[in-house]
């Protein structure tokens, strides 16, 4: 069976697939990743976006070998979960690491990758991955 | 506020749990339904609430409350399909339970199957990621396997446990299966086979995951004036509780408890008026390893990060209070999704009536059976009593 991708789908949450883009809350101050109408804690909907910091370490990863469709030619996947700068938690896929040398705490960052496809013809779906952060950049 | 009914269970059918090739969706329904009719006298139910998660996906099936009821020829019943993913089943009982607690009926059956084998394992997979966030999880190519396996090596970290220790839980639940006739998986296995079995997402391992299962679970419920006429053993439905937690995983404020299964049981415990340490025999749905682990603390059973060393020193296991999983868990009686909540209870109850034809919890007065859909986003808890 093959996952549809529908162009549609992916635009209507761009800011947040590209930019990581959430929603913080004008009364009570907590920050929504994914962006939801309304806030959890308070239920207050007088929410502004916010840009969520690209930095963060690694509090949990696996290394998943039985890829779903459309992701078999990066298996082994690393998925994992972030805890960015800021404290808010995302569920990414990690690139450019090694199962070897994946560990929790390693310091990593965004960047902006292809994430599946649908063949040669098809539309592909892209979006943040996080990688080790390199070392050299001004923080 | 209106008083609730007391609700109880009359009858009961299951299908062995596995790959049943020679079996369709439909097949093993009529086959678990008419036992459970015939288990409570032969009775006319009034109503039909099936749990499933994967018929649309695998079986091209929706609309499936009119379809079985169809093919099981019960008359012009009204019947829909309850869907809490993996946790259909409990779901499926609450709402059965609901019918009749409130009056609307005196006899409703309420059931759950799943068709998995027709499907090939990849695809089996893919219907049953949709449990997850979709746009978030899905769509990054989180499989079900890989956000259980997030949680188990948070879990594993934080409180620093070992392989070992987690390899007790499928060790215990293949012991126990060996003697469950209805069991999918009915042989023992050591640590050394869990320990070296394929690795699935890592830290997760083919032994700490559920089988592919096919199988068909039936409950008659009725109303007290009813269930007194039908049987000399009715099982009283004593509380009920059901909670969800972010379907985002790593948006929740706990990744090392199922925040869902704590509210779903601190409801079923007040309404039942008993406490964890007065549970005789548990039903808790252990997907996967972690999950059992999880539900244990999550449950009262365990104390926080330490329900790993207590199963590796030997709790949980028969004549303990509470004995868990008896039936071998899903991990060994097997995991027909949306039919494992209604499996659970039917087990529960067998064991009060004392003819659960595995390991006997013998003198079993107060059980409980916990179901999950997907990765803790919804729980539900059922708490019987004799």
């Amino acid at each position: 069976m093959v996952k549809l991708i529908s162009p549609a789908r992916i635009w209507r949450e761009k800011k947040a697939h590209y930019m990581l883009e959430g929603l913080r809350c004008k009364k009570c101050n907590s920050i929504l990743y994914p962006p939801r109408p309304v806030c959890n804690k308070c239920s207050s909907r007088d929410l502004e976006p916010i840009r969520l910091p690209h930095e963060g370490k690694l509090i949990s990863y696996t290394i998943l070998h039985d890829t779903p469709y459309g992701f078999r030619s990066y298996a082994p996947l690393i998925i994992g979960i972030v805890e960015l700068t800021n404290g808010v938690r995302v569920l990414a896929t990690l690139t450019d690491v090694s199962s070897e040398e994946i560990r929790v705490g390693m310091e990593v960052e965004a960047v902006l990758r292809k994430i599946h496809d649908q063949g040669e013809y098809g539309p592909i779906a892209y979006a943040l991955k996080f990688r080790p952060k390199i070392k050299s950049k001004s923080r | 506020m209106f008083e609730l009914k007391k609700v109880y269970i009359v009858g009961i059918g299951l299908t062995k749990v596995g790959r049943h090739f020679d079996k369709g969706l439909k097949d093993l329904f009529a086959e678990a339904a008419w036992k459970a009719i015939e288990d409570a006298g032969n009775v006319d139910v009034e109503a039909l609430v099936v749990g499933n998660e994967t018929s649309s996906s695998l079986q091209d099936q929706d609309n499936l409350g009119a379809y079985l009821v169809y093919y099981c020829g019960l008359g012009k019943i009204p019947a829909w399909r309850a869907e809490a993913a993996c946790g259909s089943g409990g779901a499926a009982v609450l709402t059965g339970y609901s019918l009749v607690a409130s009056g609307l009926y005196d006899i409703v059956m309420v059931g759950g199957v799943e068709k998995l084998t027709d499907a090939r394992t990849q695809d089996v997979a893919w219907a049953l990621a949709k449990a997850a966030e979709a746009e978030y999880e899905a769509f990054y190519g989180a499989s079900f396997a890989s956000l259980n396996a997030l949680i188990m090596k948070y879990y594993m970290d934080k409180y620093n446990v070992s392989r070992d220790e987690i390899s007790e839980w499928p060790i215990l639940m293949h012991e126990n299966a060996s003697q469950n006739p209805y069991a999918h998986l009915r042989f023992k296995v050591n640590r050394e086979f869990v320990n070296k079995s394929r690795v699935i997402a890592y830290p997760l391992r083919l032994l700490d995951s559920s089988p592919i299962s096919d199988g068909a679970a039936a409950l008659i419920l009725a109303s007290e004036d009813v269930a007194r006429k039908l049987t000399d053993t009715p099982i009283l439905i004593a509380g009920v509780g059901a909670a969800t937690d972010d379907i985002y995983i790593a948006s929740r404020e706990r990744l090392d408890s199922l925040m869902a299964t704590i509210l779903a049981s601190q409801k079923a415990y007040k309404m039942a008026k008993v406490e964890p340490s007065s549970i005789d025999v548990a039903e808790v749905h252990d997907a996967f390893s972690i999950l059992g682990i999880l539900n244990l603390e999550d449950l009262g059973f365990a104390k926080k990060g330490e329900a790993a060393k207590l199963l590796y020193n030997g709790s949980f296991r028969p004549g303990d209070k509470p004995t868990v999983n008896p039936s071998g868990g899903l991990k060994a009686r097997g995991h027909p999704v949306g039919a494992t909540g209604v499996y659970q209870v039917a087990e529960v109850a067998m064991q009060l009536r004392g003819d659960f034809p595995g390991i006997k919890v013998s003198g079993a007065e107060v059980g409980l059976a916990q179901n999950i859909g997907g990765v803790g986003a919804f729980a539900s808890v059922i708490i019987l009593k004799r």
